[in-house]
């Protein structure tokens, strides 16, 4: 965290020693070395890049063709052909009232999950981080505990409870499920981010006159900022690309997408329009989330607070 | 504004660590104490006791005219100047000055008002919209000083606040400090273990050791009177040199033996430190300020026969040229003084094995020498490996039991 003070109206600037002579001298094949190596890098950047995208284009393009051209040709021909592109499955999609009910299910399923994880951890790792309270590191170990259970050994047990409160197959017992099994991992790692934050902030914040709540809400949230987005990220991905809970615990008219499209899947015929269609739109909406949320995850926000 | 008054208070860690022991204090309403002593010593813990960030074991707490055992620190209504600056890194200055204020739901205009007002006296006016990481060591600094100032508490607190800074820019703020705290009079404990620091801002100055009040005096005093071989040892730099040595009466007149030298006391000394006679013949420790000292060769003297009566004759084994000083260490055959003092004092210094290595004679000698610094004008002509007899102002000696190291005056 040590910063460069830029304007330093206290201390005059130090006079720039060697700096005046230009950019210290390196040999010529190290240069070469670097021009090189550095290109090589963008090189094999691109490829990668290319490598992980190509399939998600040809989805893309696929979702844009007919089931004829589809079946007959590959995606990548399209290309040549601009004609074949229409949008007309999705229309179909959109037009479709099961597809679209699973749409809002997903959503109903992941942003409460999302916001529930999110708020619980933060208020739950600050108390783990800062509060005083008995028995508090046990009760912490019990967390981390449980972040080695794995969801498999707890489907068949939940469910039969499930099935005894009467929630099984609704959007509420897929929540329940979702945050249970998120928070673990959410309380650790917002614990260990807010523990991190220098204790004579929240002193200098209590000095202040702040309450617990104040200091939570003033200091730990706006400081905490990207380990918080970082985590919802991560549990609006989880909770909106899995199927095998929403396997579990929905039922056909609580189902989320994925679930949907999975069902769409036959053993024989593709039935690709319905597919590429589906699977690029659940593919927009985390997409979206990522772009918007990931300016608040830049590193160094304590920079300046101490020393 | 309201005096501060700590009795009886200690802290015990739950670890059983008694960190701060029986400390009783009573500051002034207006006053500024400094608290000093070595690392470790407790001050900042004192410090946090009073702020309300540490929980008080033992005694009394008050501010004001109410005692604040159990208050809570955002009710105690002091502001608190923390060594790293804490600053809140996601609000501008503006906001960081304002934020006590704001929680206190002080009106808007009226947080806008007194945050300008602060920003001018700190000379801020001009960083209000940036960022902590923006700014300079000093400039966080200040803005670490406003938030404090803005809230016109009842007192403030603060805990090594320069020690972040370079040395110039050290020099300026502590003038800053000094004239800010006189300008609003407000009740503020200051901790350091910067002794230059605690002589020029306290109006008292608190010596700690290990968790026990050594004296609490005015700076001046404390320099002229410490109560025991501690405070003697850390008040003052280069610190004062202590040597074993007697007092005794010989031929018409008191003499101080150190070693194979023999210095004379004026009659003064003896009526003002009677215990003296009570001790003649026995060993005992003496102190002497480097600055006691001076070159015979310079004269100056205004006794009769030049001071020849009041000479340590050595030869000078480093001469430490300062510009406006000379700092000449010379041995003298006295034994040194190794008390458990001592030794937290050369600790705290960071020379503890410094100084053994300092006082082992060279050459098989064993005679027992001990090493004197003294400050010299830099006048003198004396050189390194040279003789030089050094005039001691025996009117300004200090003399402590040589168990316990209670300074000697009844
Ligand atoms: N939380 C704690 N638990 C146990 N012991 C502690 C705790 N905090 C401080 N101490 C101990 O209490 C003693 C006093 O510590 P304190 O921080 O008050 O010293 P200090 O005078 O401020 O020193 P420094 O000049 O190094 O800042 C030390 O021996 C320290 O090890
Ligand atoms: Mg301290």
């Amino acid at each position: 965290m040590t910063t460069t003070p830029t304007a330093t109206a206290d201390a005059p600037p130090a006079p720039q020693g060697g700096a005046a002579g230009g950019a210290p001298k390196r040999s010529l094949a190290s240069r070469i070395v670097s021009r090189v190596g550095g290109g090589v890098l963008q090189v094999l950047l691109v490829v990668v890049a290319v490598f992980w995208l190509l399939p998600t284009l040809g989805l893309f393009v696929a979702s844009l063709r007919d089931e004829a051209d589809n079946n007959a040709t590959g995606w990548w021909t399209a290309l040549l052909a601009p004609a074949q592109l229409s949008l007309d499955s999705y229309g179909r999609l959109l037009g479709d009232s099961g597809f679209t009910s699973s749409f809002w299910n997903t959503v109903w399923i992941t942003v409460p999950s999302t916001l529930l994880v999110v708020v619980i951890a933060s208020l739950a790792g600050y108390a783990f981080a800062w509060m005083e309270f008995p028995g508090r590191d046990w009760l912490f170990l019990v967390v981390v505990g449980l972040l080695v259970v794995p969801v498999q050994v707890a489907l068949i047990p939940v469910a039969q409870m499930y099935g005894f409160l009467g929630i099984f197959g609704s959007i509420g017992g897929v929540i329940l499920f979702h945050v249970a099994f998120g928070l673990p991992f959410a309380i650790f790692l917002l614990r260990n981010f807010f523990a991190g934050i220098p204790r004579d902030l929240l002193e200098a914040a209590r000095m202040d006159g702040g309450k617990e709540f104040t200091i939570f809400r003033r200091v730990i949230i706006p400081l905490g900022g990207p380990a918080i987005a970082s985590l919802g990220i991560f549990q609006f991905l989880w909770v909106w690309n899995d199927l095998l809970i929403a396997m579990v615990f929905a039922d056909t008219g609580s189902q989320p997408m994925t679930r949907a499209l999975q069902s769409e899947m036959r053993q024989f015929g593709t039935n690709i329009d319905v597919l590429a269609p589906g699977a690029f739109l659940s593919l927009i909406v985390p997409l979206v989330v990522f772009f918007a949320f990931q300016r608040y995850y830049v590193a160094g926000t304590l920079a300046g607070s101490v020393k | 504004m309201a005096e501060v008054v700590l009795a009886d208070v200690s802290k015990v860690y739950p670890d059983g660590t008694r960190a701060v022991d029986r400390l009783n204090l009573h500051i002034a309403d207006g006053e500024f104490l400094v608290l000093v002593g070595p690392s470790g010593c407790g001050k900042t813990t004192a410090l946090r006791m009073v702020a309300g960030l540490e929980e008080i074991s033992e005694g009394t707490l008050r501010i004001g005219e109410r005692t604040v055992n159990s208050v809570p620190a955002r009710d105690r209504d002091v502001a608190m100047v923390f060594q790293s600056y804490a600053l809140y890194p996601h609000l501008t200055v503006r906001q960081n000055i304002g934020f006590g204020l704001e929680l206190r739901k002080v009106p808007k205009e009226e947080i806008r008002r007194r945050v300008d007002e602060v920003a001018k006296t700190l000379g801020l006016e001009d960083h209000l919209d940036r960022k902590p990481r923006n700014l300079s060591g000093g400039q966080r600094q200040r803005v670490a000083m406003g938030r404090a100032i803005v809230r016109e508490p009842r007192a403030f607190l603060m805990d090594e606040p320069l020690s972040n800074l370079d040395a110039k820019l050290r020099v300026q703020m502590r003038a800053e400090i000094s004239r800010l705290q006189r300008q609003l009079n407000v009740t503020t404990v200051y901790v350091t273990h910067d002794q230059v620091e605690a002589m020029t801002l306290g109006d008292r100055v608190a010596v700690m050791k290990k968790g026990v009040l050594q004296q609490v005096a005015e700076p001046q005093e404390l320099y002229d009177r410490p109560v025991n071989l501690f405070v003697a040892g850390f008040i003052g730099s280069p610190a004062m040199n202590l040597l074993q040595g007697s007092v005794s009466s010989a031929d018409g007149a008191w003499w101080v033996t150190l070693g194979e030298n023999r210095l004379r006391l004026p009659d003064e000394v003896l009526q003002a430190r009677p215990g003296l006679r009570e001790r003649a013949g026995a060993e005992l420790i003496v102190g002497i300020r480097p600055e006691d000292m001076e070159d015979a060769e310079l004269g100056g003297a205004d006794d009769a026969d030049g001071g020849a009566d009041r000479l340590l004759r050595s030869k000078a084994d480093l001469v430490e040229a300062l510009g406006s000083e000379l700092l000449v260490h010379f041995g003298v055959a006295a034994p040194r003084v190794v008390t458990e003092d001592t030794k937290e004092l050369a600790s705290a210094a960071g020379a503890a094995d410094l100084a053994d290595i300092a006082t082992t004679p060279l050459g098989g000698d064993t005679a027992p020498e001990s090493v004197l610094v003294a400050r010299f004008s830099p006048r003198s002509a004396v050189r390194e490996g040279a003789p030089v007899a050094v005039r001691v102002d025996t009117s300004r000696l200090h003399y402590f039991d040589l168990d316990g190291g209670a300074a000697i005056w009844e």
